[in-house]
Parts: structure tokens; C-alpha cells; sequence
């Protein structure tokens, strides 16, 4: 019956497909991000010591605006996303341009954008309006065209040009993971292996170039990215106070509302940064891990819309979707757990703060357009 | 199937496969893809693979530190939560022998600021200082304290509050944010300078004091300086007890989760009586000293030297006008004369003389010695204090008139160091180990001593120390401790403690002394000689006999020169009362009593008294009559304050 269905939408137009979109939405993937928010609801439940209005009910409401701005982009034709692929990063790259000069006229370092009851950091957009540039790009370019390296040059600028805006802003972090995106969708379009060795070793001789030419107070906050155990009292101490709290947690955590480190204030930045420490902490190993699950879960939907994708678009946009995700979930577990010197990464749907969220959720919007047309024809390569 | 130009309107940056989409053909396009597909699977397969590394890492990672490292972060998570703070434990009290307290503990009441919860600080000390006014020197202090401290920490604004100035603070409470009231404790001594001496004074540890107990870093905890404070300091401390608190990042205290209260120090009971105490100090002038000892176990029941200080300044901390007073006073009033002034014997010393030479056997008890008034030794010639001279006197009369020919010769005859060694076993120039700390031992010299100091000993010296004069320096209380070992045969030693925490300490029982160890034909002889002094005819203190009703006194009267009087002064026939004061010999007089039962010893020393008989004697006889009079009302035996901790 269902085949029937599916099918007569399927040969129909345009404007019967709506059924058949609503039919394909990826509930399953809703209900694993509806569970990554509720263990952020109850992580946040705890950051405001059993109050829900200090950061908890902010965090739902955020989350349910986000669900429907999901399921709307999810609708979009996967076509149009693409002819508006450029646009967007045009866009993004403006909002980037804005605060930055706005941040030298201001004097002020402010790096987002006042929505209302949101905020919009542009990188964190940038983020994902790149990986929808490059994956358009790339869709339709053909193994030999990849192959040349002219065609390369304009998507390396397209990389290279938000990251060195956020290099400036100075948000050293956000820089090298957008970096490291653009080059994971570079990787899965099937460029080949030692141009990524060339562009690494190029940057490995710029650095040390780019670094003198730096002025101090540069410098200093590069080191201090490095190395944030030489500022004891600053970056290093929230990093050991944040391992103690791990640490005590121990197997089955001290229970709900029950972590030391966190209600008594040892942990910094606990409902954003820190916020996986506080789930760690009164949940223990096994609360962990399980959020841990979660959010591999996500990833992993990414990818496996990823090979169902029949278009080439629709693959490279799932995959850097999923990678501009696990990048956040990598990049913030490893901070908190000591393991990599780098601050200021949130956990988006964990942590307290809306524009990880609301980028974050634009991004899962288009997966789930990706999913919902994954059938669609694209047209074909070119050469 | 048409194929979109929509997407690929970015062309640029070449051109040359402009139209030349004619050339596709759906094969074409299909392999192209299967190809594309191929290697997109196998590089994301490759991707997947990385990142799925990276959760395993993760995993790895919250593993190692939960569950491997878990017990050491639980340590660290606990040490962060808690906090344990000390509880200053009460004081233990100093009671006097009837059970009066002469150290204790006050109530002190402060006002505290705590600067979180004023609004506007200076606006609270501003309406603070109309209520109770502070010095600028306050003001300044607490404005550094409040600026150096977090602010949630109480800084003490006043102490020792008075009940008014606390219920006018109390009554504008709601003008003063960020004021509070607290009470803590402060020592007391309400005897002020009449016990000073003996009870000592606490002030704030410094560097010095600190011996490890963690109670010394506590804010207002005081130790002992001097006296039974010093002495007792560790047992009057107590043991601290604590807190286990929880407190957040900023150290505020979140909640009290374990409490143990601290063991206060146990009461120490004295053998000063505060009474008696209080009717010498009365009846002493400046320069004097005086102390009066049970005879039988050595217990000190009064002891004065005057000028005194009043401890309790010690205790707010003393301030440099007042400090300077003190130490630039010639009369000393932070030193106890009683144990610090060091003063040659003189003829009370003549006993000591005796015994040596009895224990020598350089003479009998019945071998009479003829004085001229003077004694010849080689060139040198030795005055009697009487020029006349007392002629053929024995050893009885010698010391009942004083006769200073009769031990220049004994001296003679046994040397210097059989005289020390006696002086020794009667407690002169050795540690007494009184509970006084700083006691001087003084110096019983001897041909050695002398030697050291790279200088002869001649024969002279030897003679003039028979009648105790020369090198000598002796302390008021080992010339009682001397009276005492006299009167009863034992080596009692001086002291001052009774009892700690209710419990007797030992040495209260004249059994708890040893014996002398001298015959008690000769003893018998010191002490009849001694009656003889104040109850015979011809004895030099005749005059100072007790009166009717209180048995009878043995003494003996002492003066000590404090300059050398030359030939030719004596020639001229001087007389000490027109001296100076301060080149006016030191007088002296020791004593006990009952004659037949001693109970009492006692020693007094004017300074520049002029003379034993004429300054001393008088008021150690009124002093006894004193003492006598005192303990008739209460017994002066053991008896130990009872059930008092």
C-alpha cells in the first residue's frame, strides 16, 4: 500500500510531493536530537541548581522553536537549497564582515548578532554555509575536473577567506575547525591525498611567517590558546577543576543535583563550556557514555543519509553537516577531559546558548531536506 | 531528464567547456557517477572511520579519568568541598589557693563589618562611628582589613564592646547594614598588678610562639608571656576542637557538616594567696621585695616586688608610650625583684657559714673566737660592724649578735668552696625551678668561678664572703627558700602550683621533700641561734619580736653594703644616714615562725633600707603577724580546691 503511495507521489509534480516529504521527514533522527536536548534540559536543570527558569526552560522553548524551523527547512527542495547555496555564504560572509568592523569602531570584541531572544555568532553560521557552498561546488564536478587544480582555487578561497575573518576576530578555535571543515569536504569530493599534504606543508612554512608579523597581544593569545595551563588562574584552572569533577564523578556519578564541583562553583562555566563536566559529574562514566551514544547517534544519521543520498550534493552536504557536528562534540569532550588546550567550544544542543543551537539545527535542517530528497535528480556532471 | 543550468552559473574562472554539454550521453553520465560514488564511499568510509577513533578515544579518556583515576579526583573534590576550621577552646582559669580566680576568662563583645552585606561601607562606618566612636587609627585599620579581605569575611570593626555601647549598636541595627555582633572571649586578670608577677600576662603569638598547634594561627588566640600563663601555656591552651564546613570556589561557607568541640584548658590552682598578697603589697614601698613561703612544702604564699603593671593591658596589645614607660622606669616594673633582684646575702647568710664550717670541722660548737672589732688577715685589716668588739663569742652568740670577726676566721679556715657547696644545698645559686620563667639562679661563687674569669682567688675574698658579702648575687626568693630548708631540715623548693584541673600536684606533703642530710645536733643549734636573734637579749632583732598570741620568730638581720666604705670615711666617723639614698646599704631580714613549729618563712629585702634590724625585721614581723592572721581563717596546709576543672 504504502509502495502505491509513495510511488504515485513520487511520479507526480512538484506540488504533490508534499506528502510524500512529510512521509520521508527522519522522525527517528528527531527523536535522537529531541533526546540530546532533554539530557540537555536535565544537565541544565542542575546548572541552575534544580531551577528550571535560570537556564533549563530557556533551553526547551530554544529547542522546540528550533524543531519546527527543522521540520520547515526539511521541506525545502533540496534544488533550491543548492541555487541558494552561494548566496547564503555570501550572506554569512557579510554578517562576518559586519561584526568585525563593528567590533574595531566599537572597540569591543562582540562576535555575534542580536536576534532578539537569540544571539547569531556569524562564524558559527559560516560553519554551515560553507559546507553548503562547497558541497554545491562539488556536486557536479567530475573526477577529472577535480583533478585540476585551478577548478581547487575557488573553493580553497572560499575556506581560507571566513577562516582568516575569524582568525582576526580573534576566535583561534572556531578558525581551525572551520578550516578543518572546509578540508573534510575537499577529502570526500575526492581531492586527492597529497594536495592535502601540500596545502599542510605551505601551512606549516606560512605560520611561523604569519606569527612575526604578528603585534604582542596577538601573540600572546595564540600562546595562551596553546598552552592554557601557563594562566593558572585562568584557562588552566578551569581545565583541572574540570578533570576533578570528571574524575570524582566516577562510574555511576554522585547523582542528580548532587555534584561538589559544580553547585559549589568550582566549575567554570558550567552551563556552557563546562556542561558535559556537569553531566559527567553527577551522572558518572555511565551518564557519560550514554551521552556520549547520543550524539554519536546524530552523527552517524549524518553519514548514513550520506550514502542513501543518490546525488552528489546531498552527500558532501550530510557529510559536512555531520563532521561540522561531531567537530563541536570532539573538540568540546577532549577540552573538558584535558585532552586538547583549546576554550570556548560549546556542546550545541547540550549547552546553554542559542546560536550553536539555532546554526547547529539550521544545518540538521538541511540533512533532513538532503534525507527527504534524497531521490531527487540533480543533473549530471560535468566535465 | 534535462540537465539544470540553474547551479552552475559560476562558470568562471574557465570557459573552454562552454557547450559542450551536447557531448553527454546518459552512459557517460552513469559511469561517471558510479566512479564519484566509489571514491566518495570509500573516502567518507575512511572519515567515519576517524571519527568513530574519536569517540572510542573519548571513551578511552572519560574511562581513564572516572573509573583508573576516580579515587585520586574524589580526594581532590573532597579537599575542594571542605573545609575544616579550628575551634578555639576556652582558656583554663588560674584560681588562687581559696579558689578565687586571678586569670579568667571575659565575655568579649565585637562589632564586625562584613562588607557584602553593607550597601555602601563607608555610609555603615560613618552611622557606626556616631554610635560608638573610633580613632582614626580604627578607621584606617579596618579600612585596610575590609580591603584586603574577601568580602564576605567579617572584619572586627571594635572589641571589647561595653553593654551600653552594644545595645546602642543593637537599637540602630536596621541604620548599620553589614554591622554584626559577636561575643568571643578575652583573658581577665581581676587581681590587676597585685598578682601580676606570679600569674604573668598573654598577648598575641608571635613567630616564635608557634610549636605547631594549629590553635596559634586562630584570630584573638593569646599564649602565656610570663609567669604560670608561660609556664602552663601548652595545659592552660586546651585542645582545639573543629569544624568540617562545606564551602564553594570563593570559600563560602555552604553548610556546617560535622562539628567537635574542643577540650578547654583545665584550671590551674596557685598557692598565692590574693589576700595576703594584697596586705604586703600594701605595706611595701618601691625597692622592696618580699616573699613568704609555706616552710614545710615550699609553697609560695606571697610574693611581691614593687612597682608592678597591670596585665590586662598585655591583652589589647600594648601600646609603645605605655612600653616605654614601663622599661624606661628605673624602678623596673615588668621585672619580679623577688626572682630577678640579685643581692649579696649579708649576715643572713651567716647560718650557711656555720653549718660549712660544723660539716669542715674546722671548729666546735663550743670553740669561742676573741673580737677586737677588727680582723687582721696579712696587711689588710677586716672591720666588725662593732668597733668595739663582742669579744670571746661561740658560735651561738655569733650569729645571735652578728659578730663578723667569728666567720671572717671560719671562713678562713675551710675556704670559699665549702661555703658555695653549702650555700648550694640550701638552694642559693642553683635552679629552684620555680614555675616562674626568667627566675635568675643567681651566683654562689667559688675559687673556680673566680679562675675563669682570669682572676685570683686571695685569701681576702675569702674572708669578706664569710660574712656574706663579695661576689654574691642572690635572689629575695632563694633566701626564703634558704630560711625555709633552715627552719624544717628538708629541700623544699619554692613553687607555685597546687593543683591542675583539680587534681593535686606532687610536692604539697613536707614528706614529698628529702632531708638535708646535715646532723640535727647542728641544725637544732641554727635555729636556737636564730630565736636568739629576735628573742634574746643582746640579739640584733630584738625589737621585732612577735607580739603576745602568735608564738614566737627566728631570724636574722642582714645589711649589705652597697658601696665600699673606705678608711678614711671610717675614720671620720661616718654615718650611713647621711649618705645619699642610693649609696645607703641594702637591709635584709629572713624569718620563720612559729619558732617551735615553723610554719612561715619569710625574706625581705629593702633596697637602701639601711639597716637589717631597723628596716627589714620590723616589717617581716608585721608581715608574719599578717600572714598568721590570714591563715588562722582558712588552714595554710594542703587543702586543694575542690571538684573545679
Amino acid at each position: 500500500m504504502s509502495q502505491v503511495f509513495e510511488k504515485r507521489l513520487l511520479t507526480g509534480d512538484r506540488g504533490s510531493g508534499v506528502l510524500l516529504k512529510l512521509w520521508r521527514i527522519p522522525w527517528v533522527f528527531l527523536l535522537l536530537l529531541c533526546g540530546v536536548a532533554a539530557v540537555g534540559y536535565v544537565a541544565l536543570l542542575t546548572a541552575g541548581s534544580g531551577n528550571p527558569d535560570m537556564y533549563a526552560t530557556k533551553h526547551a522553548l530554544r529547542f522546540g522553536f528550533c524543531v519546527v524551523m527543522v521540520i520547515c527547512i526539511g521541506f525545502v527542495d533540496i534544488r533550491i537549497i543548492q541555487k541558494l547555496a552561494w548566496l547564503g555564504y555570501a550572506v554569512a560572509l557579510g554578517l562576518l564582515v559586519l561584526v568585525e568592523v563593528r567590533g574595531t569602531v566599537g572597540g569591543g570584541a562582540q562576535r555575534w548578532i542580536d536576534l532578539g531572544p537569540m544571539q547569531l555568532q556569524p562564524s558559527e553560521l559560516m560553519k554551515i554555509m560553507l559546507v553548503v557552498a562547497l558541497a554545491s561546488w562539488f556536486s557536479r564536478a567530475s573526477w577529472d575536473r577535480i583533478g585540476n587544480p585551478f577548478f581547487l582555487v575557488p573553493p580553497a578561497i572560499a575556506v581560507l577567506l571566513p577562516v582568516a575573518l575569524i582568525f582576526k576576530q580573534p576566535n583561534l578555535g572556531t578558525a581551525l575547525i572551520t578550516g578543518v571543515l572546509g578540508a573534510v569536504i575537499f577529502w570526500s569530493a575526492g581531492v586527492r591525498w597529497w594536495k592535502f599534504a601540500g596545502a599542510a606543508a605551505a601551512a606549516a612554512i606560512a605560520a611561523p611567517i604569519v606569527y612575526d608579523n604578528l603585534r604582542d597581544y596577538q601573540r600572546q593569545r595564540i600562546l595562551t590558546f596553546l598552552n592554557p595551563e601557563a594562566d593558572p588562574l585562568g584557562a588552566g584552572y578551569n581545565i583541572i577543576q574540570s578533570k576533578i569533577a570528571l574524575g570524582s564523578g566516577g562510574i555511576w556519578g554522585k547523582g542528580f543535583l548532587q555534584g561538589t564541583q559544580g553547585h559549589l562553583n568550582f566549575l567554570p562555566e558550567k552551563q556552557t563550556d563546562f556542561i558535559f563536566t556537569l553531566i559527567a559529574e553527577e551522572f558518572g562514566l555511565v551518564g557519560a557514555l550514554v551521552t556520549l551514544a547520543l550524539l554519536l547517534g546524530v552523527v552517524a544519521f549524518c553519514f548514513l543519509t550520506a550514502f542513501r543520498s543518490k546525488h552528489q550534493f546531498g552527500r558532501l552536504l550530510a557529510i559536512g553537516l555531520g563532521t561540522n557536528y561531531f567537530l563541536y562534540i570532539f573538540v568540546n569532550v577532549a577540552m573538558v577531559t584535558g585532552s586538547i588546550p583549546v576554550g570556548g567550544v560549546p556542546l550545541p544542543l547540550i549547552s546553554h546558548g542559542g546560536s550553536a543551537m539555532l546554526t547547529v539545527m539550521l544545518g540538521f535542517g538541511l540533512l533532513i531536506s538532503v534525507h527527504v530528497h534524497r531521490d531527487t535528480e540533480m543533473g549530471a556532471t560535468r566535465e | 531528464m534535462a540537465p539544470h543550468g540553474g547551479p552552475m552559473k559560476l562558470r568562471w574562472p574557465w570557459k573552454r567547456r562552454e557547450g559542450g554539454l551536447a557531448n553527454f550521453t546518459m552512459r557517460g553520465v552513469k559511469i561517471e557517477e558510479e566512479r564519484r560514488r566509489g571514491i566518495f564511499t570509500r573516502r567518507v568510509l575512511a572519515l567515519g572511520g576517524v571519527q568513530a577513533a574519536a569517540f572510542g578515544f573519548l571513551g578511552y579518556r572519560l574511562y581513564t579519568l572516572q573509573v583508573e583515576e576516580g579515587a585520586r579526583y574524589t580526594t581532590l573534590a573532597e579537599e575542594n568541598r571542605l573545609s575544616a576550621r579550628l575551634l578555639s577552646p576556652p582558656r583554663g582559669r588560674i584560681l588562687d589557693r581559696t579558689g578565687h580566680v586571678v586569670a579568667g576568662n571575659r565575655l568579649n563583645w565585637r562589632a564586625l563589618l562584613v562588607a557584602e552585606q553593607a550597601a555602601d561601607v563607608n555610609a555603615t562606618l560613618e552611622t557606626f562611628n556616631r554610635i560608638v566612636p573610633l580613632t582614626e587609627a580604627e578607621r584606617a585599620r579596618v579600612d585596610r582589613e575590609i580591603r584586603r579581605r574577601r568580602r564576605f569575611v567579617p572584619t572586627i570593626v571594635r572589641e571589647f564592646l561595653t553593654w551600653e555601647e552594644m545595645a546602642r549598636i543593637e537599637v540602630n541595627a536596621p541604620d548599620l547594614p553589614g554591622i554584626i555582633t559577636d561575643v568571643g572571649t578575652t583573658r581577665i586578670y581581676p587581681e590587676r598588678e597585685h598578682l601580676a608577677h606570679m600569674v604573668g600576662y598573654v598577648a598575641p603569638p608571635a613567630e616564635r610562639d608557634m610549636d605547631g598547634d594549629p590553635v596559634l594561627a586562630l584570630p584573638g588566640v593569646r599564649v602565656g608571656r610570663s609567669g604560670i600563663e608561660r609556664h602552663h601555656e601548652t595545659v592552660l591552651r586546651g585542645r582545639a576542637g573543629a569544624v568540617q564546613l562545606e564551602v564553594n570556589a570563593v570559600g563560602r561557607v555552604i553548610r556546617e557538616l560535622d562539628r567537635r568541640e574542643g577540650i578547654p584548658g583545665p584550671d590551674i590552682e596557685i598557692s598565692i594567696d590574693t589576700e595576703l598578697q594584697k596586705t604586703v603589697r600594701g605595706k611595701i614601698e618601691e625597692g622592696t621585695s618580699v616573699v613568704i613561703m609555706n616552710a614545710r612544702n615550699g609553697e609560695l604564699l606571697a610574693m611581691a616586688s614593687q612597682p608592678s603593671f597591670d596585665p590586662n593591658i598585655f591583652n589589647s596589645g600594648v601600646s609603645g608610650a605605655q612600653w616605654r614607660q614601663w622599661t624606661s622606669n628605673r624602678a623596673t616594673p615588668l621585672i619580679n625583684k623577688a626572682t630577678n633582684g640579685l643581692y649579696a646575702p649579708g649576715s643572713t647568710f651567716k647560718m650557711v657559714v656555720a653549718l660549712a664550717a660544723l660539716e669542715a670541722r674546722v671548729t666546735t660548737i663550743g670553740e669561742r673566737v676573741v673580737c677586737p672589732g677588727h680582723y687582721d688577715l696579712g696587711e689588710s685589716r677586716f672591720h666588725c660592724h662593732n668597733r668595739s668588739g663582742h669579744g670571746g663569742v661561740d658560735m651561738r652568740t655569733a650569729i645571735k649578735v652578728s659578730c663578723d670577726v667569728y666567720f671572717y676566721e671560719m671562713a678562713r679556715r675551710m675556704g670559699i668552696n665549702r661555703i658555695a657547696a653549702m650555700g648550694r644545698r640550701f638552694g642559693m645559686g642553683v635552679d629552684l625551678d620555680v614555675e616562674l620563667p626568667g627566675t635568675r639562679r643567681g651566683l654562689m661563687p667559688t675559687r673556680e668561678w673566680r679562675e675563669q674569669q682570669g682572676r685570683p682567688w686571695a685569701l681576702g675574698d675569702t674572708v669578706v664572703h664569710g660574712i656574706g658579702q663579695g661576689f654574691y648575687q642572690l635572689t629575695p626568693l632563694s633566701l626564703c627558700t634558704m630560711t625555709a630548708r633552715l627552719a624544717t631540715g628538708r629541700a623544699v623548693q619554692p613553687h607555685l602550683t597546687r593543683a591542675i584541673g583539680g587534681r593535686p600536684v606532687r610536692g604539697s606533703r613536707p614528706e614529698d621533700w628529702p632531708s638535708l642530710g646535715i646532723p640535727d645536733r647542728d641544725m637544732r643549734l641554727m635555729r636556737d641561734s636564730m630565736w636568739s636573734v629576735v628573742n634574746e637579749g643582746g640579739g640584733t632583732a630584738l625589737a621585732s619580736r612577735l607580739p603576745g598570741g602568735y608564738g614566737q620568730m627566728a631570724g636574722k638581720t642582714g645589711t649589705t653594703q652597697v658601696r665600699r666604705v673606705s678608711r678614711e670615711q671610717r675614720e671620720r666617723g661616718f654615718n650611713v644616714r647621711t649618705l645619699p639614698r642610693e649609696w645607703r646599704p641594702h637591709a635584709l631580714f629572713v624569718a620563720y615562725a612559729p619558732h617551735d613549729n615553723p610554719l612561715y618563712a619569710i625574706s625581705v629585702i629593702v633596697e637602701h633600707g639601711t639597716s637589717g634590724s631597723g628596716a627589714a625585721a620590723p616589717l617581716a614581723r608585721d608581715l608574719l603577724v599578717d600572714t598568721f592572721n590570714r591563715f588562722r581563717a582558712i588552714p595554710p596546709g594542703p587543702r586543694v580546691a575542690e571538684g573545679r576543672t
